[in-house]
């Protein structure tokens, strides 16, 4: 199955046939985020206020969060509601680190998500006990643990959390550029790397298993270790995160960086803008943002909005925004499916037909 | 002694928990499906009780007679509006449904009473106690409340047993294609079930208001409790999540014996541990629920 990876023709007697990857709208909405992506590096910093700025890293550490829980929910059926353990343990891993050790907070931010790597590990053989519905309420029974266990020790604050003392003597302006930067860096390195995680082989695994578990086992794809690595994988990135949202606030505490409220985030970023495909988290955690920006004058109400959306998104557009936006799969800006084009050769056929291979959703 | 005292309570916080936990049981039993809004809905329940005292001066335990018949419809259109419409599209969606229902009345209750915490007054009958022995006291509303969860257990126990209802729900568990073959209507069937879930969830809900402080966001708790319960016990059994709501409120009140702050994390471990050693549950489809 990996020598499809590049486009080649099967001629036929009646027709031809060739399997390729992306399409024109593929290069120009890639390229597209390109640019966007060297403007937010290159022309944004220098042009918005600083406050921007730190909101900006928000929503970066947003689309961490939306494309790795995808990664669990919607290509490894995990839904899981105590990601909030991980961006906890991240955050304070980072702080942690950096004030004890000096780190540079850039460091304790990698080093966060290989700490986060290192529990979900284990946690993965106690909670994959568990399926379905109980596997995401047990998630969240691992989440308040987390919690509790952090307020127990003195050296992390306990029940009031610690401050990120290594940043002292930075200038406010050099200190909040260099996590904008770092949050851009990585949230851009989460993304890529989960595209070409996607078009391996053994994303094309992962996609068996997102659309049917027992035949995707049945055709030799370990489900359970699958699901392992996407757990430990999307729970460093959380942590990481996490760690992005405490050096951005230059302080932890248990209550809100544990929160339950970024679970809610998570779904809802990834149930609205589109479950099951890459770009789909990105666009919902654009709108997100944006409503959360928008609505904050307004105490909680984005969030009833928001989880209205999600109920009518659920039921109406299982795909999500994106879903609808490109036509159930056909435009792709990260394209990670193969496409059979078959050119009819008779009188009468009607012009290229495109059939998807795994690229569009078959729920 | 005092740690007899601290099992004996903890076996009455555990009824409250049994009653907070068999909804959510039966809703998985039946139609396997994990309401993850089942801890918001209990609180929803309290301040609807809270809201009634406050305007109409009803007796507290009269508002059970309007709370508890308005869940029941509530639950049932639930599932006919959303969860039923959600299961066709595969098991993941009636979470994520349930979950967005669950932000939203947490998120509505903040914006309608604040995030003040919130009681409903029962007078003397809160502090109302008896000394079965010395330095051994029991509580009247704790001790209503256990047998207010084994009646309520007992009874969905009795009616998938015995009626013609139960039994279809039970025929439909087990083989739904088979079950509509036969003339059941598993639509309207989980319906019903979704309505003695939500009643029972809201007659827990308002005992919680009567016996602790609650405020819009408590349905985490109880949602975490209520599931602990359901593991512990073991999947599929009724009388198995009345004995997880035990061991939940035992862990619970023997850890905050041994350090005050500690009392929920113990609980957490205890789960984790039964989970780690026994993940069937403590008391696996001992009755067939």
């Amino acid at each position: 199955m990996t020598d499809l990876a590049t486009s080649k023709k099967v001629p036929t007697a009646a027709t031809s046939i060739r399997v390729r990857r992306g399409s024109r709208g593929s290069l120009a909405g890639g390229g597209a985020l390109v640019v966007v992506v060297v403007l937010m590096a290159a022309v944004v910093p220098y042009n918005v206020s600083l406050g921007t700025l730190t909101n900006l890293v928000g929503l970066f550490a947003l689309i961490i969060l939306g494309t790795t829980w995808n990664l669990l929910a919607g290509y490894g059926g995990l839904v899981s509601i105590g990601q909030q353990g991980f961006i906890g343990a991240g955050g304070y891993a980072c702080v942690y680190l950096a004030n004890q050790f000096g780190l540079s907070p850039v460091l304790g931010v990698l080093l966060a998500g290989v700490v986060c790597a290192v529990l979900a590990y284990p946690t993965s053989f106690l909670l994959f006990r568990l399926v379905g519905g109980y596997f995401a309420i047990g998630t969240w029974v691992v989440a308040e643990v987390f919690k509790l266990v952090t307020t127990q020790f003195h050296a992390l604050g306990g029940g009031s959390g610690l401050s990120l003392t290594a940043f002292q003597g930075v200038d406010q302006a050099t200190r909040i550029g260099q996590v904008y930067w770092l949050a851009l860096a990585l949230a851009v390195a989460v993304v890529v790397a989960t595209w070409l995680l996607m078009r391996s082989r053994w994303g094309l695994g992962l996609t068996a298993l997102r659309d049917d578990p027992t035949a995707a086992a049945g055709l030799g794809v370990a489900v359970r270790r699958s699901q392992r690595i996407v757990y430990v994988v999307a729970s460093a990135a959380a942590g990481l995160a996490g760690a992005l949202i405490a050096v951005n606030a230059l302080r932890v505490t248990p209550d809100s960086i544990y929160s339950v409220s970024y679970a809610a985030f998570m779904i809802f970023i990834v149930v609205i803008g589109g479950i099951g495909s890459i770009e789909g988290p990105i666009l919902g955690a654009v709108i997100f943002y944006a409503l959360q920006q928008w609505l904050q004058d307004n105490g909680v109400i984005y969030l009833i909005v928001l989880g209205v959306v999600a109920i009518l998104a659920v039921l109406t557009a299982p795909r999500g925004l994106w879903g609808l936006l490109s036509g159930g799969g056909r435009v792709e800006f990260f394209p990670v499916g193969h496409r059979v084009r078959t050119s009819e050769r008779e009188p009468g056929g009607v012009g290229p037909a495109e059939a998807a291979a795994d690229g569009a959703p078959s729920r | 002694m005092e740690w007899v005292n601290a099992v004996v309570q903890g076996l009455f916080l555990g009824g409250s928990y049994a009653l907070l936990a068999c909804g959510l049981s039966l809703m998985f039993g039946v139609m396997k499906i994990v309401n993850l809004a089942h801890g918001a809905l209990a609180v929803v329940a309290a301040y609807l009780a809270l809201s009634l005292i406050e305007h109409t001066g009803m007796p507290a335990f009269a508002t059970l007679l309007v709370v508890v018949p308005v869940f029941a419809v509530v639950g049932y259109a639930m599932q006919r509006g959303l969860l039923n419409r959600a299961l066709k599209f595969g098991e993941l969606s009636p979470l994520l449904v349930t979950f967005g229902l669950a932000v939203i009345i947490a998120n509505g209750l903040q914006q309608l009473w604040s995030a003040d915490s919130q009681a409903i007054k029962i007078g003397a009958l809160s502090t109302a106690s008896f000394q079965p022995g010395a330095d051994l006291s029991v509580g009247l509303f704790p001790l209503l409340t256990l047998v207010v969860a084994v009646v309520v257990i007992s009874a969905i126990q009795l009616f998938l047993a015995r009626t013609r209802t139960g039994r279809a729900m039970r025929a439909t568990r087990d083989d739904g294609d088979a079950a509509r073959l036969m003339g059941i209507d598993d639509r309207h069937l989980y319906g019903v079930a979704a309505a003695i879930a939500v009643a029972t969830v809201a007659l827990a809900g308002v005992f919680l208001g009567m016996s602790t402080q609650f405020t819009p966001t408590y349905g985490d708790l109880v949602l975490i409790f209520a599931f602990e319960a359901v593991i512990i016990g073991g999947l599929g059994s009724l009388w198995g999540t009345l004995l997880g709501g035990l061991v939940l409120g035992i862990a619970q009140t023997v850890g905050a014996q041994l350090n005050p702050a500690d009392g929920i994390l113990a609980g957490h471990l205890v789960f984790l541990a039964i989970l780690l050693l026994k993940p069937s549950g403590l008391f696996p489809k001992a009755v067939p629920a």
